[in-house]
């Protein structure tokens, strides 16, 4: 049991841990002030969602280990996040393209975590489900207005959708470390999220002039741990870089 | 400082305007935008509250270059939070100047072609953690010695966005200090990190204040308009008292021999920085100044089609809600 | 210069804060409609929890006092000191009041 919620507080953890580092990395470089700001309040979000998701999993583990050496200490194997998350930025749209789908399949995910038989669990969605709902409030906003907007904003929005769409399939994945944390009533039969998800975000690409891609293939491997992207080692490498170099040391 | 060697702009006016206008601000009035004031006061105030914003917007970049990096969930959520109030106060900085009749699309584009400046502080790269510290410390501290006073100056919307700033500041030197001790309590390899960072980073931020007062030819019109609040050398002396006794805690070495107590003067004697390097490095050719601008540029060149795109869809939205009535 | 781009407009916003006193102004942003104003508003001006609730008014629709009127409009008030509660002496003997 132990094991399995060690692996599933992982999952939770590296998902806003990698989603929250890539969203920091727009920091100074936004197409205006206003979306530097916002992004990097989404980032602040996602790093104190980290902070508690990986406390916990580090308790569970009981191995004296504490968030950081999990966050910092771990190889790219160790990381159960989903492939949708470790994508590159890419353009603005990109980014928004891919907080849209995350922040979809968060709220929905948080919600039902919010009724968790784990009562800390039970707390930390608690308090990261108003984040999650404001998220998806404002990338909601910017995926319909840049998708309707111009003929350039359009295309790209479409780019992001599609190149991105193959991997939003994985947040719905079920394996056994799902099954046996539904079985307990902690988390929620995600493969079941899926058809809500699909009420939410169907309606947005409509308002957004975008085309949902017919094909329903799934990566898969990050959640897992199996295989992740290359992208993520190079992610590991420059934030794991001080606490490796200089093993010793507090900062 | 944020704003260096502000050329007080002539003012053509009518002298009894100029004399009644004097007058107000002699008497602690606060000139608000649409009140009459002389031509030079307004060009002036643009360029030194749009160097100063800027500044901040540049400033982002050494900084934002640690962010990734960060050794702790910890420090990596306050560094992100400070360089995000950064481009907070760049926002409000850019919204004061915009009050006297320039856009900040305007200034961005100013600053991307050379016409407008900022702070020579952040041409300079940083190596090492430690530079978040010595950052946070050196450069912070002496950005408030300069702020705090700038929250009487005259012209209302500067002040009121420098009284902002300046209440959203106070954590940003503790947390460089704060960096600064945890390495300077290190290991061996953080104390020689930390010290290398204050070796870098002391000299120029003494240049952030500006040359010396005898040099300077503009500060007198700019102090009666009280858009200037002190002079470059008591704020820069000010910076000295300050920082040589914190940096005595840290058990760091000042990289300045001649530095020493004067009690005749109540205050330390320092050596003045190569002012050759500060004029080379406004002229374009600080370590860093290349980078810093293409930086900005291609950020401003990658956002223009979301900038767009989410004009464009405004205007068809109103278009819509119009055309429903 | 940028006459053939469109900037977002420029949007006042005012902020209430939890104690319950008024909407106070604090601040301005670009933003490219309401909505996004209202966003932005929640990104740029509560990052320290100051507000629970937001107005934003596009500032061209920001009606002003022109300064020339300053004289008009405010200084007839400065006649009325007994408006303000220090004109009036209370005895110490009175208590608070």
């Amino acid at each position: 049991m132990s094991a399995a919620l060690f692996e599933y507080l992982l999952r939770l953890g590296d998902n806003t841990l990698v989603l929250g580092h890539r969203v920091s990395e727009w920091c100074g470089v936004a197409p205006a002030l206003e979306e530097d700001i916002a992004l990097a309040n989404t980032a602040l979000d996602f790093i104190g969602q980290t902070q508690m998701w990986l406390a916990y999993a580090a308790e569970v583990e009981d191995k004296g280990r504490d968030a950081d050496a999990l966050a910092f200490r771990r190889d790219v194997w160790d990381f159960r996040s989903l492939l949708l998350v470790e994508q590159t930025n890419g353009d603005f749209g990109k980014t928004l393209m891919r907080q849209f789908l995350f922040d979809a399949f968060n709220v929905l995910n948080l919600t039902a975590l919010v009724g968790s038989a784990d009562v800390r669990i039970a707390e930390i969605a608690a308090k990261s489900v108003k984040e999650a709902q404001y998220h998806l409030e404002r990338s909601r906003e910017t995926v319909i207005a840049l998708g309707d907007g111009t003929q350039e904003s359009n295309r790209r929005m479409q780019k992001a959708l599609d190149v991105l769409w193959p991997f939003a399939g994985e947040m719905f994945v079920v394996d056994a470390v799902d099954t046996e944390m539904q079985k307990a009533g902690i988390g929620p039969d995600l493969a079941a999220l899926r058809g809500e998800w699909v009420a939410i975000i169907q309606p947005v690409l409509t308002s957004a002039m975008l085309t949902l891609p017919e094909s329903d293939f799934a990566h898969k491997g990050g959640k897992t741990g199996v295989r992740h992207s290359e992208h993520l080692g190079h992610m590991l490498a420059t934030m794991q870089f001080l606490p490796r170099a200089y093993p010793d040391a507090q900062w | 400082m944020y704003a260096q060697m502000i050329k007080s702009e002539a003012t053509l006016d009518d002298p009894e305007k100029l004399a009644a206008f004097q007058a107000r601000i002699d008497a602690g009035d606060k000139i608000e935008p649409k009140e009459w004031m002389p031509e030079g006061y307004r060009k002036t105030l643009i360029r030194q509250i749009g160097q100063h914003a800027h500044s901040e917007i540049v400033g982002q970049l050494p900084e934002g270059n640690w962010i990734t990096r960060a050794p702790t969930l910890e420090r990596k959520a306050i560094l992100l939070a400070k360089v995000q109030d950064e481009a907070g106060h760049g926002l409000y900085l850019y919204c004061a100047a915009e009050t006297l009749g320039v856009t900040r699309d305007e200034m961005t584009e100013m600053l991307l072609d050379g016409r407008m400046k900022y702070s020579s502080i952040f041409n300079y790269p940083t190596l090492t953690w430690a530079d978040m510290g010595a950052v946070g410390w050196l450069v912070d501290g002496a950005a408030i010695m300069n702020q705090v006073p700038l929250q009487r100056t005259s012209f209302g919307p500067y002040s009121r966005a420098m009284v902002r700033i300046c209440k959203e500041e106070s954590f940003h030197q503790r947390q460089g200090f704060d960096i600064m001790m945890k390495m300077c309590k290190g290991t061996e390899a953080q104390k020689n990190m930390a010290q290398d960072a204050l070796n870098r980073m002391w000299f120029p931020s003494l240049m952030m204040f500006g040359p010396s007062d005898k040099d300077s030819t503009h500060s007198v019109q700019s102090m009666s308009w009280k858009i200037k609040m002190n002079t470059n050398d008591e704020l820069r002396q000010k910076f000295v008292d300050q920082t040589a006794p914190q940096a005595e805690y840290l058990g760091l070495k000042i990289p300045d021999e001649t530095l020493a107590w004067n009690e005749e003067k109540g205050g330390y004697d320092f050596a003045e920085p190569d002012w050759d390097e500060f004029f080379e490095v406004l002229q374009g050719n600080g370590p860093c100044n290349v980078e810093r601008i293409e930086a900005r540029q291609k950020a401003w060149d990658d956002g223009a089609w979301v900038r767009e795109g989410l004009m464009a869809h405004a205007e068809k939205r109103a278009a819509l809600k119009e055309a429903a009535q | 210069m940028s006459d053939l781009k469109k900037e977002w407009p420029l949007w006042e916003v005012f902020i209430r804060g939890q104690h319950g006193m008024s909407h106070r102004h604090v601040g301005s942003l670009h933003a490219s409609d309401e909505e996004m104003a209202i966003l932005n508003a929640r990104d740029v001006y509560t990052r320290r929890n100051e507000g629970v609730s937001i107005w934003v008014v596009e500032a061209k629709h920001i009606g002003a006092s022109s300064p020339d009127q300053k004289g008009p409009l405010y200084e007839p008030s400065n006649s009325k000191v007994y408006r303000h509660p220090t004109f009036f002496d209370i005895p110490d003997d009175v208590g608070a009041m």
